[in-house]
């Protein structure tokens, strides 16, 4: 029988490893090779000048093999880190150096690297390590960074690293012409992605072939690779680097290369023995990065139905120290704020801007949270001054199904014009609607009232830039014995790659599931690749394992042809066996198609022995491998796309707020979402399921705390608190909506962000309609709010226009 | 269920650091070591004994990704010192099926109830915290073989997982139950 695999739940071919404790992790990597370990001597201060570093009694620590400062380095490795992706905009971009070479720009930066027999030697070395500093003004949070009373870096004396303005139609004149027009700042606070592995490089050096091999607990292996070559000087081709198991990465991985990726690798080229270095939690929080903190300032125009005429928003966003990733995460915000909606004129505004903090790099969303919550609050905000449902506002600004592909005219984050693909948006808000019981929510929030509980719901909509390009690659090989093996550049850390893909191959290529096996983000199988972000992998990758996987079906064919003498056309493919249409009998396993495929056949095993039946006499006359023909069954293909797709949904939330202890509870939570074809859906329900917790933890509980030093005063899983099974929502519940994209093989438009997205937006609009007064800033916890309620009551904070009328009417009927 | 005997013996990297005998049973194996007083059973089992399924994910006891069980109840090992279980059983994730999962005979390795749930729910994505978790819940399904799903809650209220938004991890072990009670054993 013949199955179809894309868009079945099959089960994870992963997971085995990893239930049973069998998983290769970066720590895990070299089980008794007696890697030496690196700890690293980081600053304790936010900005300061080394003035000397002494590290006599550290070098007395019996197990201690070497210490290295920014005077050891060489090089280019010497250097600062690369700006990985510049911008015309990102006009002082500035990065660190693989060690601290005189200023230091945050708590957490490397200054010294130890390399000891054990961690535990290299931290007690670490500690034996003076550092004397002259310490320099801290630049703590956006308002510090704006004023520039004092410079992060000496030659930025406005701390401002980019300045972008993009604009579509003419503001100005249609914001004079509007009939409504609002004013409000919206601010969203410091996240991260915090995977529960955090970083980690393991380097060997061979002596003998002179060659390197770096595991790295990364996104992006084969740019790792690309990296580590450059910064030490090695051919690309002495390089390997490959990513294993990845315990989560969420963005923070996708960053390199990481100082500890260079100055590890050299550690063990020098020593000539393997190194490790495993990131600790505390390390993590302090030297890994951050994302989300943006200051927004929005104007909208609109007229009586609410539809919007202008729209203009100035945000700065807090890159911290170093802006090694460039300018992405604003780039996002600005252009992804305008999600499912067609605004009659935008102009936005955006000022990146340094502070004496970790480096921010895209964690899942990479902006598009923040200009979700922009754009959800300013709908919310039009509502409510109309008096007009909240949906009905969204509604009356979408873009509707016959208006696609619909360009924005912005240039989006891959430099492409910003063109939605396909999409159903109104749908989508029927089906939210109906999901969450919007229309009936007054009744619910009525009989809730009778018994004291105060409940409040909330609505958010997203489009999501997806599948970025330039391109992936995938490599197919059919083996002698009918084994399948694909191997991707781009990397994994849980998404299932290993089965997705491998759903892909068993379909196109037309073999079983079980004989076809991913190797996913290692240098030696696939080298040139760009990595797992963006939810760019399904698109890219899928796409690009589609197209090999219809090579080596092609050339199976015509192998197969000229063995059974038939015309290729004639033939089909089907559960690893070719055979002629029409008369199953006259058929080759692939395996014997495979050893076909090579001219020389030692028959190593029975596949070989076997195919020699079907082997034809060869032509004296012609070369074993004609000249547009290779040997073997395998075919390797590139996906590179126009532009990219565009995934959407909409999320939906019942709230509750305690009336004393203004605890937020989250009664139910609705998804909605269009990810195109879906390859495998249960992976995409856990993807969402994933997506929603990191939401729900940036909403309510995630935000890194700074004082005014620049100390991260919450550093720790303590303090920093992340969501456990008790804080997600009792009623979780997704609807699927396909809407293939036209620019791919398969319709894919990724999944792995989209959960993240609205939620921050949609748990404020919940919070709002319940309490009756805005909610602007987010997360928000218990005690803020709580705060917010007593100056509430006591008429310090302005109601909104709903709040305002609820109250009414609950005072006319006490009075009743 | 069968037990691998033996007994293996390690030794700690030279240091000038005194050192202590620990002997315990790991798995159903007897094991020996000498390991300076500061080392933690996490650092312990995965370094000194190669057993590198127990995670650390924070080293402050709070995510539970080291989580093992110490005479049958879950500790977090990070937060244990390895010379402080001399003479005691640890269980870890390696251990949990009562077998060694490397299929090395041919067989697909045996799973117990709670790793063929997790598998059938898709209870994990990157699998860095599942160790954790199936540990976690080995121990309190003991316990309790009937739980409601407000006690399935409870039982992993102590583990972070960043990945799946924990709906399927309690689905696996509402799920682990029903194997347990179609078994007849963890």
């Amino acid at each position: 029988m013949v199955t179809r695999y894309v868009g079945q739940p099959i089960r994870r071919t992963e997971d085995l490893r990893l239930i049973t404790g069998a998983g290769r992790y970066t720590d895990d990597i070299g089980g008794g090779d007696h890697a030496l370990e690196a700890a690293f001597v980081r600053s304790p201060h936010a900005h300061a000048r080394i003035l000397d570093i002494d590290v006599t009694d550290a070098l007395d620590v019996e197990g201690v093999v070497a210490i290295y400062t920014y005077e050891d380095l060489e090089g280019a490795a010497a250097q600062p880190l690369p700006v990985l992706i510049p911008h015309p905009a990102l006009h002082a971009a500035r990065t660190a150096y693989p060690l601290a070479n005189g200023v230091v720009h945050h708590v957490g930066e490397p200054i010294a690297m130890v390399i000891a027999e054990s961690r535990y030697l290299a931290e007690d070395a670490v500690d034996r390590i003076r550092v004397d500093y002259e310490i320099l003004a801290p630049v703590v949070g956006i308002d510090a960074a704006r004023a520039a009373e004092h410079a992060v870096h000496d030659d930025v004396p406005d701390n401002i690293a980019a300045h972008l303005v993009q604009e579509v139609g003419s503001v100005g004149p249609a914001m004079a012409a509007a009939p409504h027009v609002l004013d409000f700042d919206l601010t969203i606070e410091r996240s991260c992605s915090m995977p529960l592995e955090g970083r980690g490089v393991h380097a060997r050096w061979d002596v003998d072939d002179q060659s390197l091999r770096v595991y790295s607990s990364t996104q992006a292996a084969t740019s790792v690779r690309a990296a580590i070559a450059a910064k030490l000087g090695l051919s690309l081709t002495k390089v390997e680097v490959i990513a294993p198991d990845v315990g989560g990465g969420f963005g923070v991985k996708i960053m390199h290369p990481w100082p500890e990726e260079i100055v590890v690798p050299m550690a063990a080229i020098r020593l000539g023995r393997p190194v490790k270095w495993t990131e600790d939690r505390r390390e993590h929080f302090v030297s890994s990065a951050h994302e989300r903190g943006q200051q927004h300032h929005v104007t909208v125009g609109f007229d009586d139905t609410g539809k919007i005429l202008a729209l203009d928003v100035t945000f700065w966003h807090d890159n911290g120290a170093y802006t090694p990733y460039g300018i992405i995460c604003p780039i996002v915000t600005s252009t992804q704020l305008l999600g499912p909606y067609k605004p009659g004129a935008y102009r936005v505004e955006f000022y990146s801007v340094y502070t004496t903090t970790v480096i921010v790099t895209p964690y899942r969303g990479a902006g598009r949270p923040q200009g979700v919550f922009a754009m959800e609050r300013t709908m919310d905000r039009i509502a409510d001054a109309l008096g007009t449902d909240r949906t009905t506002v969204r509604a009356v600004n979408m873009i509707q199904p016959d208006e696609f592909p619909f360009d924005q005219g912005l240039i989006f984050q891959d430099g492409r014009p910003l063109i939605y693909d396909s999409g159903n948006y109104p749908a989508q808000l029927t089906m939210i609607k109906d999901m969450i019981g919007w229309d009936g929510f007054e009744a619910q929030r009525a009989e809730a009232a009778e018994h004291g509980r105060l409940l409040g719901i909330g609505i958010g909509c997203y489009v999501e830039g997806t599948g970025p390009g330039p391109y992936e690659g995938a490599h197919v090989q059919v083996m002698t014995d009918g084994r399948v093996e694909v191997a991707i550049g781009l990397t994994s850390q849980g998404q299932g790659h290993q089965t997705v893909f491998a759903q892909i191959v068993a379909d196109e290529l037309g073999v079983p599931f079980e004989s076809v096996r991913v190797t996913t983000g290692d240098t030696r199988r696939f080298g040139y690749a760009v990595g797992t972000f963006a939810s760019r992998a399904a698109v890219m990758s899928g796409s690009a394992v589609a197209l090999a996987a219809r090579a080596v079906k092609a050339k199976a064919l015509r192998v197969a042809s000229d063995a059974l003498e038939c015309s290729a056309d004639d033939l089909e493919l089907l559960d690893g066996v070719v055979s002629v249409k029409g008369n199953p009998t006259a058929c080759i396993p692939l395996g014997q198609v495979a050893v076909l495929s090579n001219p020389l056949r030692y028959a190593f095993d029975e596949a070989a022995q076997a195919a020699t039946q079907f082997a034809r006499p060869a032509d004296p006359n012609v070369p074993p491998v004609a000249e547009d023909d290779e040997p073997g069954l395998e075919g390797r293909d590139y996906y590179s796309p126009p532009r990219s797709t565009f995934a959407s949904g909409m999320h939906a939330a019942i709230v509750e707020i305690d009336p004393e202890t203004s605890e937020i509870s989250i009664e139910k939570y609705c998804v909605v979402h269009d990810c195109g074809t879906l390859i495998n859906p249960m992976i995409v329900r856990g993807q969402v399921h994933g997506g929603v917790a990191q939401g729900i933890g940036g909403a309510l509980y995630e935000t890194l705390v700074y004082d005014e030093h620049g100390q991260l005063l919450n550093a720790s899983f303590m303090d920093f608190l992340m969501p456990y099974a008790t804080e997600m929502p009792e009623r979780l519940e997704l609807g699927h909506q396909e809407t293939p994209s036209p620019l791919n093989p398969l319709g894919i438009k990724g999944a792995g962000e989209a959960g993240v997205i609205p939620v921050s937006a949609v748990i404020a609009s919940a919070v709002e309609d319940a309490v009756g007064f805005r909610i602007d800033a987010m997360p928000i916890s218990p005690n803020i709010l709580f705060g917010l309620r007593v100056e509430f009551a006591a008429g310090r904070v302005e109601p909104t226009a709903v709040g305002r009328a609820r109250s009414d009417h609950a005072d006319r009927k006490g009075m009743a | 269920m069968s037990i691998p005997s033996g007994s293996q013996a390690e030794t700690a990297p030279d240091s000038a650091e005194a050192a202590y005998d620990v002997t315990l049973t790991v798995n159903g194996v007897h094991r020996m070591a000498r390991v300076p007083a500061r080392r933690t059973l996490s650092d312990f089992l995965r370094h000194d004994l190669q057993l590198t399924g127990t995670h650390v994910g924070c080293e402050h006891g709070v995510c539970g990704a080291c989580t093992v069980l110490l005479d049958g109840a879950p500790v977090r090992s990070c937060l244990t010192f390895a010379v402080s279980v001399n003479g005691h059983s640890v269980t870890t994730i390696e251990g949990i099926a009562g077998t060694v999962p490397d299929g090395a005979d041919g067989n697909p390795p045996a799973l117990s109830a709670v790793q063929e749930a997790f598998r059938e729910c898709h209870a994990l994505q990157c699998g860095f915290c599942t160790p954790g978790f199936i540990t976690t819940i080995t121990a309190a399904l003991a316990e309790k073989p009937d739980p409601t799903r407000a006690h399935a809650v409870e039982m992993i209220a102590g583990n972070l997982c960043r990945c799946t938004g924990y709906q399927n991890i309690v689905d696996a072990v509402l799920r682990a139950a029903e194997l347990t009670r179609e078994r007849g054993a963890i």
